[in-house]
């Protein structure tokens, strides 16, 4: 069995070449690879584009909006490109108003399916959601028994980083509670799956095959989070 | 001036939305008011609450010191598991969305007009806009409620004839409590149901682009008993 655990996250991520295309999950802050974007800071890759539910939240946390503010990222898919409230300006909306980094707006549900359209194979979906929206404007209509859909494409990724709760050696994993949210299909959807872990890497054959949320063979990179590592 | 008289508290006006409710629903509170519809408790109902990161069948607010982190509802507020939860994958909770499962969504809007569109997402002047699951919801669910205040910080109507503002979903909306009543998306329009206390139909038409519908049964706007 190939080993996939690396001792530090910047091993792990040493390798991400200037305009790569990355996947970073979380809601809510929960479920957030905090550590490995941190070291994909660190790293200072380049003209990165970034597949995210949003562009980096108000607090002072590692998430997506540290590699925004640094310069890192020229393109970002999300679903929140503009804050909840008006009055928040986070580092993203300034660099977007001003033109330094572009972004397309997602429906939610339209952004999780493109991810599991890129990692199950699929061509294109039509979807209802953003039918009569100026999100529509442009794209493939079609009416499929009465009802009015929109063409979507899937979203591929050179890398996913992920934050589980548990894994085994060969790269299973299992997530807690509302951790789980973009994980999975994001672990599915990208070429190379760098996982942080919460909990514990326990061997082969620990983990009950009926209780694995995604498959050892979609994790090419597992890094157990250190005692002073970020678990928020 | 009308416009210095009481008008009706976010938590009554999520609590009427909440009243409309029926046994066994599955029920989408959108970020921010909305979130109060959960206060409102009916014994004899069974709701389950779905928020869109996944989490079906969700409890109240965690009480102070016993928050999980790993479990928050689609306000990033720690809620706490009740017997029967289920966790899915974002994509998974979609599905259930977009599949037609959600009975009602309720969210809060900058305008709703008369025609059942609604306004959310993106304001004038700005770039992007802070969609989150929206457009799913309101496309999908086989409700939508709204609850948001009667006008605006400057006075100006949100209850429109034509939303201004970029729609979120058009002809969706089906109910409308505002801090002056409540309204029915009808096919001809807003139909005032429940009037505010001390509000009568004229001084809420004031207040509102859109010509309402007075029903001869207007009653007055009803709290939690």
């Amino acid at each position: 069995m190939k080993n996939k655990i690396y001792q530090t996250f910047d091993e792990a991520l040493a390798d991400v070449p200037d305009g790569s295309t990355f996947m970073s999950p979380g809601f809510s802050g929960v479920g957030v690879p905090r550590n490995l974007l941190a070291a994909l800071h660190r790293q200072g890759a380049k003209n990165l584009t970034g597949i995210s539910n949003n562009c980096g939240s108000l607090d002072e946390k590692v998430d997506v909006g540290t590699l925004i503010e640094a310069g890192q990222v020229k393109m970002m898919y999300a679903a929140f490109t503009s804050p909840t409230h008006p009055s928040q300006i986070s580092p993203f909306v300034r660099m977007f108003n001003e033109g330094t980094i572009d972004a397309e707006t997602v429906p939610q549900g339209t952004l999780a399916e493109r991810i599991r359209a890129a990692a199950s194979g699929i061509g294109a979906f039509y979807t209802p959601a953003s039918v009569g929206t100026e999100l529509a404007e442009g794209k493939e209509h079609r009416e499929i028994n009465g009802r009015t859909y929109v063409l979507e494409y899937p979203l591929h990724a050179d890398y996913a980083l992920i934050r589980a709760w548990r894994a085994d050696e060969f790269g299973n994993l299992q997530f807690r509670l509302a951790q789980r949210n973009f994980n999975p299909i994001m672990a599915m959807a990208a070429r190379i799956t760098v996982v942080e872990i919460e909990d514990e890497i326990v061997p082969v054959g620990e983990l009950d095959p009926d209780k694995i949320h995604v498959p050892g063979v979609y994790v090419n990179r597992l890094v157990k989070i250190p005692p002073d590592g970020i678990f928020d | 001036m009308a416009e210095e008289k009481p008008k009706l508290q976010r938590q009554a006006m999520c609590d009427r939305l909440a009243m409309e409710f029926q046994d066994d629903w599955i029920v989408n509170l959108g970020v921010g008011m909305p979130t109060l519809c959960s206060n409102y408790v009916d014994p004899t109902k069974d709701l389950i609450f779905h928020s869109e990161n996944g989490v079906i069948g969700y409890g109240p607010l965690a009480p102070a010191g016993e928050e999980d982190r790993h479990l928050v509802n689609a306000g990033g507020q720690n809620v706490v598991p009740i017997p029967g939860m289920a966790i899915v994958h974002h994509a998974d909770s979609f599905a259930l969305i977009r599949g037609g499962m959600v009975d009602v969504t309720v969210m809060g809007a900058y305008e709703v007009a008369e025609n059942g569109d609604f306004a959310n997402w993106r304001i004038p002047n700005r770039k992007g806009g802070g969609i989150g699951g929206a457009m799913d919801l309101a496309a999908c669910a086989k409700q939508v409620f709204i609850a948001m205040e009667h006008t605006t910080r400057d006075g100006k109507p949100r209850m429109l004839k034509r939303c201004a503002l970029p729609i979120t979903a058009p002809g969706v909306v089906t109910l409308v409590a505002t801090d002056l009543g409540l309204f029915k998306v009808t096919p001809n329009g807003f139909e005032l149901r429940e009037h505010a206390p001390g509000w009568n139909a004229e001084e809420i038409q004031e207040l509102t682009e859109a010509e309402l519908i007075i029903p001869s049964d207007l009653k007055e706007f009803r709290f939690r008993d």
